[in-house]
């Protein structure tokens, strides 16, 4: 195998799979969406739209984060979001349930 | 300062303020055993105005009601607080995160300990050169020591990976590469901040502060560091070309403010001065009120003039500068910053007859109300406190 993997140790975020706000991290609702801490790794991440703070949020209410998507955020919009919820599992804000 | 950060509709909303700041210092006394001669706080002696151990909390309170994730603790020496250990347990335990800045004087084998065993705390200990000579000379006899020795309770209390705090000179940036191996001696993070002509170094920037050649310097040696923490200090080098890492904007009363000792707040943590003073702890409504109303705070979220810096084609880039580093320089708040990468603020300095004095500042004083001349030698003791 030649091929060259990117981030091995992480895990990739996966849209099939249940996800969740991970329960180190801390909300803050803002104007343009809101601030999101965690508390482990000390990070400070802004999510840009009031539509994926609900969608962060609402993740644990559905057995995959495919499911939220569609139940979410209006159809023409979904890959935009699914590459935002990528973003925050690399950066922990989301873990896998 | 975040290390994930977004491009610019961001940077519009922050500098039109949030509802709590992101970035807030509190500065919990003006005691001080050291006397460093660019003390941005002037400290030295405590406030009898020091606000009380209650009130204290009632801070962290309105903290949690805020949202505010967590406060960077300083001072003078917050160590010196009796009640600083219940303070920070009393934040931790509350969810609002502590990263507090000691010279590490009273940071003892069990201090290290204490420290260790509590979540959400993260410690940075100041030193201003990598030998003993040149730290000494800005920080005080013995002060160097005293901090390589706190770095050691830490290392050995297994608190993992601290912070070294070090406030870029003309001296010491050439020891740059130095302190990075110190850091990593430790494993611990080495963070970088500006000097600013507050405090004490209103009398000392002149010949502390980097020269032009040094600071393009340092501007290279941060881009190929990104793991190499600056609190966003630094955007004014921005102009050289490849914005630094962070938000690069003054955040002063829109996203940043401090706290002193005596519960007064002002816009950011370098310019304590009457002009920059918003309010106070103890008014009606408390901090959340000072922070959502106070007419300081609102002026600075409004669209601010780019005054001479408006032909600039860096103004992007650098936004003018650092409000603290102009006013207290006697620099218009509209017009390039001192070390403004183009020479501009040279020009513009080279033009002032006099700077403002502040008449703020707790400096040690002799008994004929001189003040002391800085540095004043220290003996550091490192004998334990008592429990508190």
């Amino acid at each position: 195998m030649s091929v060259t993997e990117a981030q091995p140790a992480r895990a990739a975020f996966a849209v099939e799979q249940a996800w969740q706000l991970n329960p180190q991290v801390a909300l803050r609702d803002e104007s343009f969406g809101a601030l999101a801490y965690h508390y482990g790794n000390r990070r400070l991440v802004f999510l840009k739209s009031r539509l994926l703070v609900e969608l962060v949020s609402s993740l644990r209410d559905y057995p995959s984060a495919a499911e939220a998507i569609d139940a979410v955020v209006p159809e023409g919009q979904h890959d935009s979001y699914r590459r935002a919820l990528a973003r925050l599992a690399a950066s922990e804000v989301i873990d896998a349930c | 300062m975040p290390a994930e950060t977004t491009p610019l509709p961001l940077k519009e909303q922050f500098s039109r303020g949030l509802d709590a700041p992101i970035c807030l210092t509190w500065e919990l006394t003006y005691a001080c055993n050291l006397a460093c001669v660019h003390c941005l706080s002037s400290s030295g002696r405590r406030d009898p105005k020091e606000l009380s151990p209650a009130e204290a909390r009632g801070i962290v309170d309105d903290m949690v009601d805020l949202k505010v994730f967590y406060v960077n603790i300083g001072g003078g020496e917050p160590m010196l607080r009796p009640d600083f250990f219940d303070l920070v347990s009393y934040a931790v335990d509350r969810r609002v995160g502590v990263k507090f800045s000691t010279n590490g004087t009273r940071l003892t084998a069990e201090r290290a300990r204490q420290l260790a065993a509590l979540d959400y705390l993260d410690v940075q200990i100041s030193i201003d050169g990598a030998t003993a000579a040149s730290n000494d000379a800005v920080r005080g006899e013995g002060s160097f020591t005293a901090a390589r020795v706190a770095m050691d309770n830490l290392a050995a209390a297994g608190f993992g990976p601290f912070k070294i705090s070090v406030v870029v000179t003309r001296q010491n940036v050439e020891e740059l590469d130095a302190l990075a191996a110190i850091a990593d001696s430790y494993g611990a993070q080495l963070r970088l901040t500006r000097l600013r002509p507050s405090g004490r170094a209103v009398d000392t920037w002149d010949t502390l502060h980097p020269t032009a050649a040094q600071q393009r310097t340092l501007y290279h040696w941060l881009l190929e560091r990104p793991g190499v923490l600056t609190g966003d200090s630094f955007f004014h080098l921005s102009a050289l070309g490849e914005p630094l890492d962070g938000l690069n904007l003054c955040g002063a009363g829109r996203v940043v403010c401090l706290i002193d000792p005596v519960g007064d707040v002002y816009a950011c943590p370098f310019v304590i001065d009457s002009q920059f003073l918003a309010g106070n702890v103890r008014d009606p409504g408390g901090f959340p009120t000072v922070w959502r109303d106070s007419a300081l705070f609102t002026s600075l979220r409004e669209p601010q003039s780019a005054g001479a810096c408006a032909s600039c084609g860096s103004f992007d880039a650098c936004q003018g500068g650092c409000m603290a580093a102009k006013f207290f320089t006697g620099l218009p708040l509209d017009g390039p910053d001192p070390e403004c990468v183009h020479g501009h603020g040279q020009a513009a300095l080279a033009a002032l007859d006099a700077r403002p004095q502040s008449a703020l500042g707790h400096s040690k004083v002799a008994r004929d109300g001189t003040r002391i001349p800085v540095p004043t030698p220290v003996r550091v003791s490192f004998r334990s406190p008592a429990r508190t």
